[in-house]
């Protein structure tokens, strides 16, 4: 029973680890790390609008590379 | 309808719309091999599912403080939305393979018709595959529907764009009685992935304190510029393999 309840559980978060992290976590973290970067240096009154899409693009065009790579 | 208003219901009818030719694709396998009556029941069990999450997390979400939900709502809008580009991406250079309706259609009925034969009242096989795939379809889009009509406050327009993507996909399907091979899904996925990554971009940084030149105008150049910088990569990938296959035909064996 309690097999069944630990199997059931593992699948959920399986699942719900590829529903959001997907096939690269790196993507997530970035998000992570960016988000947290722009609310540090918002916080010291700079401009901080564009950390998170220059990381975005960063974090993006390192991921499909890997992907191409890996394809080959 | 305000620009972000349209973004949204465009992006959320464009993903329900791919999400929804999958769901199609299973359903009508199903549908076709065991049972209509079965497959739609569980069409509708999962579309019941799905209208109650959309009731239950809709309001909860829109409860929150503005900053909280774009910090977070936006975080997760933004690495959905890499995903769902990093996979057009890849499928655009031919790293990874293009889906095919065709193909998942023939697997789907070929399992069906393996499955055994039916019995009495409702067939359990149809009814759990269908159910299954429209509800973790439906999943995906629930999330943009409520990520996007959360943070604009406009879960209704979401909802009802979502409403029009199932409808025009189900007629459709039911006038071709097929599934639908000809749908650019890539090409759709590329899009739903420019939209959630700028969407997600814009609300994540706001969330996070930071303030965009322009207000809301910002997206008029955030989109362009993610549309503009995922064509590069396809761009570029493309030259780099070409190249690396030129050079693999010259080099000595």
């Amino acid at each position: 029973m309690s097999g069944r309840v630990s199997r059931r559980l593992r699948a959920l978060g399986a699942f719900c680890w590829d529903f959001v992290v997907g096939d690269d976590w790196r993507l997530a973290f970035g998000v992570i790390v960016g988000l947290v970067l722009t609310a540090l240096v918002s916080g010291l009154g700079v401009a901080a609008w564009w950390l998170l899409p220059a990381l975005a693009a960063a974090i993006l065009a390192g991921s499909v590379w890997r992907g191409s790579r890996a394809s080959r | 309808m305000s620009g972000p208003e349209l973004g949204l219901a465009i992006s959320v009818f464009l993903a329900c719309a791919v999400e929804a030719v999958e769901a199609l694709t299973i359903v009508l396998a199903v549908g076709v091999t065991r049972s209509w009556r079965a497959a739609l029941t569980g069409v509708g069990g999962a579309l019941v599912v799905l209208a109650a999450l959309i009731a239950v997390l809709g309001p909860a979400l829109t409860a929150l403080p503005l900053s909280v939900l774009r910090v977070v709502v936006g975080g997760l809008l933004l690495a959905f939305g890499l995903q769902w580009l990093r996979k057009a991406v890849l499928r655009a250079v031919g790293a990874k393979a293009l889906h095919d309706e065709r193909d998942a259609y023939e697997r789907e009925v070929a399992a069906a018709r393996a499955a055994g034969t039916m019995g009495a009242g409702i067939d359990p096989y149809a009814f759990t595959i269908a159910f299954k795939g429209v509800l973790l379809e439906g999943l995906e889009v629930v999330f943009i529907v409520l990520t996007f009509g959360a943070n604009q406050h406009h879960v209704g327009i979401a909802a009802v764009a979502a409403g029009v993507a199932v409808l025009a996909v189900t007629a459709a399907g039911v006038a071709i009685h097929a599934p639908l091979q000809r749908v650019p899904e890539n090409t759709l996925k590329f899009a739903v992935g420019v939209m959630l990554t700028s969407f997600g971009t814009f609300w994540g940084a706001e969330g996070a304190g930071a303030h965009w030149p322009g207000g809301d105008a910002a997206l008029l150049a955030i989109v362009p510029a993610t549309l503009v910088f995922a064509l590069a990569l396809v761009a570029v990938l493309r030259r780099r393999g070409s190249r690396s296959i030129s050079s693999e035909a010259v080099a000595p064996t």
